[in-house]
């Protein structure tokens, strides 16, 4: 069992909240997955910087040390946040030169998200924990997905915890339990992906981050993944611009959807829905089996 | 009326007066608010009371129903009426996953849709739905009656045994064993009397009735394909 959450903001005036909603979604969903709980979340980002975001086990790194070696090997302007275990590094340009840098000069640090609009922060521990010790409730944003962890497939560490990112502000959650992944980490390593775990939802991130970088939409890329992911699941995707939603045909796992004017909301149950504002008038349903629900935001960074 | 407020009142308080109830109370008349989607309320009721739930409720609510006639004014998580054994439950929306899961007897009326496996294992339960069923719904039926306004999901009454289903709307699929039947003047009056204890109107004459062609019964090798 494991919970699922995701809150994409149609208006505007809610952006400084989202981290806030979001927080209380997650902790509505404790009883689902108290082993480890993470969350991917996406603001306006920029096309002049990219951005990474770090994990290292030792809360006494010296990241300030690893931004300025970072700046001097690339020659680029880099920014730090810190939080708690985690870092967010900003970096002039795009990631890829930066994730090349930290595979030869730091494989100790592992990359938890990149992109140009997306931070990623997950951990073990209790989703109440986890929410306060990366201050989740003070984010502002546009979109984010969250997921509470009751593990079953893999090992409850941090690099297990969800979401999975495969892609530039590609990140997704999975509740459920997908049964070739083996077969097809195979079939995607030939075509040139490379995996950091393996957990059964590193599989499926990485099969959508192959279907879109082949050119398929959103919304194509979770179609094709109904024929090609054999297994149980109710998944919630973000990207730089887009959220989605799709559950397996079976759909023995749960989800509920619900939408206003101001929001669009998924939740492994209704429980996770009720805090949100103006609930209580949303549109309210269930995702039917094999249906992709797709949203994607207007004007957004990368259409 | 006695109304508990499920913001202040813890649920395992909620139930254990329920359950405390003694015959021939006074205490006939409740009214639950700020369910938000809590699991379990109003589960294992013995007693005839009359329940309302203003607001969504979570799973397994009014679960192992005895006598009680229990109303929700919202959505419904899996599981709702699960293992009814008599009185109603009534559903004003929605209702997840698995209603009315193996009822053996009572009425379960849900007046918006209900996902897959509606009726699921059901074993002498009433189920009355206004909207459409999802898949599965009505697996390996045993006695009862399923009533459906709408559609029917994929593998309708999937190895049923025995139990009566009426749909009015569209069947996706039927499942193994289930079949078409006809319907008679008994089968038309026996809907009308379901239709109007469920208090929901519709037109019987465009019900069409399926149950089991009783070949799965036990293994005959002549029906290894249906298996």
């Amino acid at each position: 069992m494991c919970g699922i959450v995701g809150l994409f903001l149609k208006n505007k005036a809610l952006e400084p909240a989202l981290g806030h909603h979001l927080a209380g979604m997650l902790l509505a969903m404790s009883e689902r997955g108290p082993d480890s709980a993470g969350i991917a979340i996406y603001g306006h980002g920029s096309e002049a910087a990219g951005r990474l975001t770090l994990f290292h086990p030792d809360p006494g790194l010296d990241w300030a040390a690893l931004a300025a070696a970072m700046k001097a090997g690339l020659g680029r302007n880099v920014g730090l946040t810190i939080k708690a275990n985690h870092a967010i590094l900003v970096v002039q340009g795009g990631t890829a030169p930066a994730r090349a840098w930290l595979k030869a000069n730091r494989p100790d640090l592992r990359v938890m998200g990149y992109g140009r609009a997306m931070d990623v922060f997950k951990d073990m521990g209790r989703p109440g924990d986890v929410a306060a010790r990366y201050d989740l409730a003070h984010m502002g944003g546009t979109h984010g997905i969250g997921h509470t962890r009751m593990a079953t497939e893999s090992a409850v560490t941090t690099e297990h915890s969800h979401p999975f990112t495969a892609a530039d502000d590609l990140c997704l959650v999975h509740n459920g339990s997908l049964s070739n992944h083996n077969r097809l980490r195979e079939w995607l390593k030939r075509r040139g992906q490379e995996f950091e775990t393996d957990n059964d939802t590193e599989v499926a991130a990485r099969y959508f981050a192959h279907r879109l970088g082949e050119g398929l939409s959103l919304g194509e890329a979770l179609e094709a993944g109904l024929k090609d992911l054999d297994g149980f699941y109710t998944f919630a995707m973000g990207t730089g611009d887009g959220f989605a939603v799709m559950r397996d045909g079976i759909a023995c796992k749960p989800a509920m959807l619900a939408e206003t004017d101001d929001w669009v909301a998924m939740s492994s149950e209704y429980r996770g829905l009720a805090a949100l504002p103006g609930v209580e008038k949303a549109r309210l349903w269930e995702p039917e089996p094999s249906k992709a629900y797709v949203w994607h935001r207007e004007g957004g960074a990368h259409a | 009326m006695i109304t508990v407020d499920l913001a202040e009142t813890k649920l395992r308080e909620l139930n254990r007066r329920l359950h405390a109830l003694p015959p021939g109370t006074n205490e006939r008349d409740w009214r639950l608010i700020n369910p938000r989607g809590t699991h379990s309320i109003a589960v294992g009721l013995d007693a005839p009371i009359d329940v309302t739930i203003d607001g969504h409720v979570g799973y397994y609510c009014a679960g192992m129903n005895k006598q009680a006639n229990i109303t929700i004014n919202g959505q419904c998580g899996w599981g709702v009426a699960e293992n009814i054994m008599s009185g109603v439950v009534r559903v004003r929306g929605n209702a997840s996953q698995s209603a009315a899961a193996s009822g053996r007897g009572g009425l379960v009326v849900i007046e918006g849709d209900a996902s897959a496996r509606c009726g699921i294992s059901m074993k002498g339960v009433d189920i009355v739905v206004g909207g459409s069923v999802g898949h599965m719904s009505a697996f390996m039926a045993q006695r009862g009656n399923l009533v459906v306004c709408g559609d029917a999901g994929a593998d309708l009454g999937d190895s049923i045994y025995e139990a009566n289903l009426y749909v009015a709307g569209k069947v996706a699929s039927l499942g193994a064993d289930c079949e078409a039947k006809p319907m008679d003047a008994k089968h038309r009056e026996a809907l009308k009397a379901l239709l109007d204890r469920a208090g929901i109107k519709a037109d019987v004459t465009r019900f069409k009735r399926y149950g089991s062609a009783r070949k799965l019964y036990h293994f005959h090798v002549d029906h290894a394909e249906a298996y």
